[in-house]
């Protein structure tokens, strides 16, 4: 690791201060952060720990969504009661990132800010019609992920919180690469008040909505419906892991899945 | 830059001053000797680094030891009361949990963390609750057995003799 200097702010404003510096970035459950620094990818200036801020952190039920802090744990949303009783997929999903240790540190904020391809809770964000709190403003859960590692976030803006409106019902599949848990591919599907949404991660550059499934399980919610869809393999990741075709064939395939497990 | 940090590890005070890029693992190594925590691969994966932070596991060489100031740390050292091993160490030498042991002190710590969230966890959920520790000698089953067995003695464990291993160990 290069040298860096260390904040530990006690407030969101200091740390949204000090992160203005274009050579300063937030350090969360470092689970990603901290390896890319080991292999000097990354050679910010200084790191502000989101550690030492409550007003992070947490979960709660407001209206009709569910609002949880960016530097919430995976572990903690898997075992939170209030998740399980009103998203229980999102707990399920946050349950299957990783490892127990993974868990324990890395969170929600630094997760969607990484947007890794392959990470599972971009699934979630575009799946449930999330959005993405900063300390300036409300990002569309449609309009988070842009393209590989990339997000709408601007340099210098820090991600709060997440609200997510709760489903009718929903359920994550994912065919998760064996040795690291990440997603080769993962679908959420979600019955909602204004129809069926599906998120998919893995497949593509970043997470997106399959909107032929969409329409398909509007007209039929059934699991036959979804694997009846075919999606063209043009654009999506072609890698060690698996084919472009292959992670084509396994979107209805982990949809049918889904619904199946929807009920 | 340099920053002071105080730590609790294994029930004792230690302040030591590190660089914000000073791993928790090399801390623990380097600065307090205590070399019973490894280092496998460095890179998050293996989990021979595995210690408690608070009560929870944690790979120590994906955390900064600046972001563990104010906090407790269970290392293998800490496990043991006198010469008496704790449960969980009792049961991987009973069923020859380990060949080399370079994964152990990661593996029984895990084991440590699993059984203060699931008391009598089944083999799926061990199995599961392992996956961030890595071994290349045992195969795994008698890993497998000697957690059953060692959450089987740590249930059993009068509470006061727990207590005094302190709240999470
Ligand atoms: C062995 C291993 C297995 C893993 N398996 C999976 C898996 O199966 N599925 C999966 O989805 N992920 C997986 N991960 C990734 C893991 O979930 C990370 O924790 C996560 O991607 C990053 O979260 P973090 O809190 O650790 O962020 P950090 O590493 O601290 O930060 C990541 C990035 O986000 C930025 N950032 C952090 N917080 C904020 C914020 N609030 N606002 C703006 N920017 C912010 C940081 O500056 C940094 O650029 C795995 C990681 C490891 C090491
Ligand atoms: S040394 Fe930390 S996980 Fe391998
Ligand atoms: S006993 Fe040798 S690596 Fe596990």
């Amino acid at each position: 690791m290069y040298e860096f200097a260390y904040h530990r702010p006690a407030t969101v404003a200091e740390a949204v201060a000090l992160i203005a510096d274009e050579d300063v970035l937030p350090l969360a459950g470092g689970q990603t952060l901290i390896p890319t620094l080991k292999q000097r990818l990354a050679m910010p200036a200084a790191l502000v720990d989101l550690g030492g801020l409550a007003e992070l952190r947490g979960l709660r039920r407001d209206g009709d969504a569910l609002v949880i802090g960016a530097a919430t744990t995976h572990a903690e949303i898997a075992a939170s009661d209030l998740v399980r009783q009103t998203v229980p997929a999102l707990a399920a999903l946050a349950q299957r990132i990783g490892d127990p240790q993974v868990r324990n540190r890395g969170t929600l904020g630094g997760s969607i800010a990484n947007a890794d391809p392959a990470a599972d809770y971009p699934a979630a964000v575009v799946g449930l019609g999330a959005s993405v709190h900063t300390d300036r403003r409300t990002i569309d859960g449609d309009a988070v992920f842009i393209d590989l590692f990339t997000t709408a976030l601007e340099p210098g803006e820090l991600i709060t919180a997440v609200s997510v409106p709760v489903p009718r019902a929903a359920a994550y599949e994912k065919a998760a690469q064996p040795a690291s848990g990440y997603a080769v591919v993962g679908v959420l599907v979600a019955r909602t008040a204004a129809g069926v949404r599906v998120g998919v991660t893995g497949a593509g550059p970043c997470a997106f909505r399959a909107t032929a499934l969409e329409r398909a399980l509007d007209a039929a919610f059934t699991p036959e419906a979804a694997r009846a869809v075919t999606i063209p393999a043009d654009g999506l990741n072609d890698d060690l892991h698996a084919s472009a075709a292959y992670r084509a064939a396994l979107i209805p395939v982990l949809a049918a899945r889904a619904v199946a497990a929807c009920g | 830059m340099s920053i002071p940090i105080r730590l609790t590890v294994n029930g004792r005070e230690a302040a030591v001053t590190v660089e914000p890029r000073t791993l928790l693992v090399e801390v623990l190594r380097t600065h307090l000797h205590l070399t019973g925590t490894h280092v496998g691969c460095d890179t998050s994966q293996c989990g021979a680094c595995v210690v408690l932070m608070d009560g929870r596991s944690v790979k120590a060489c994906t955390v900064l030891a600046v972001q563990a100031d104010g906090g407790a740390i269970t290392t293998i050292e800490g496990l043991a009361d006198g010469d008496t091993l704790h449960p969980m160490q009792q049961a991987f030498h009973d069923h020859h949990a380990l060949q080399c042991g370079f994964c152990t002190p990661g593996m029984v710590l895990s084991a440590v963390d699993l059984v203060s969230r699931h008391p009598d966890p089944s083999d799926d959920q061990i199995r599961a609750d392992l996956d961030g520790n890595l071994c290349r000698c045992t195969g795994y089953q008698p890993i497998v057995r000697a957690v059953r067995a060692g959450a089987q003695a740590m249930r059993a464990r009068p509470a006061a003799e727990a207590g005094a291993r302190g709240r999470h160990v």
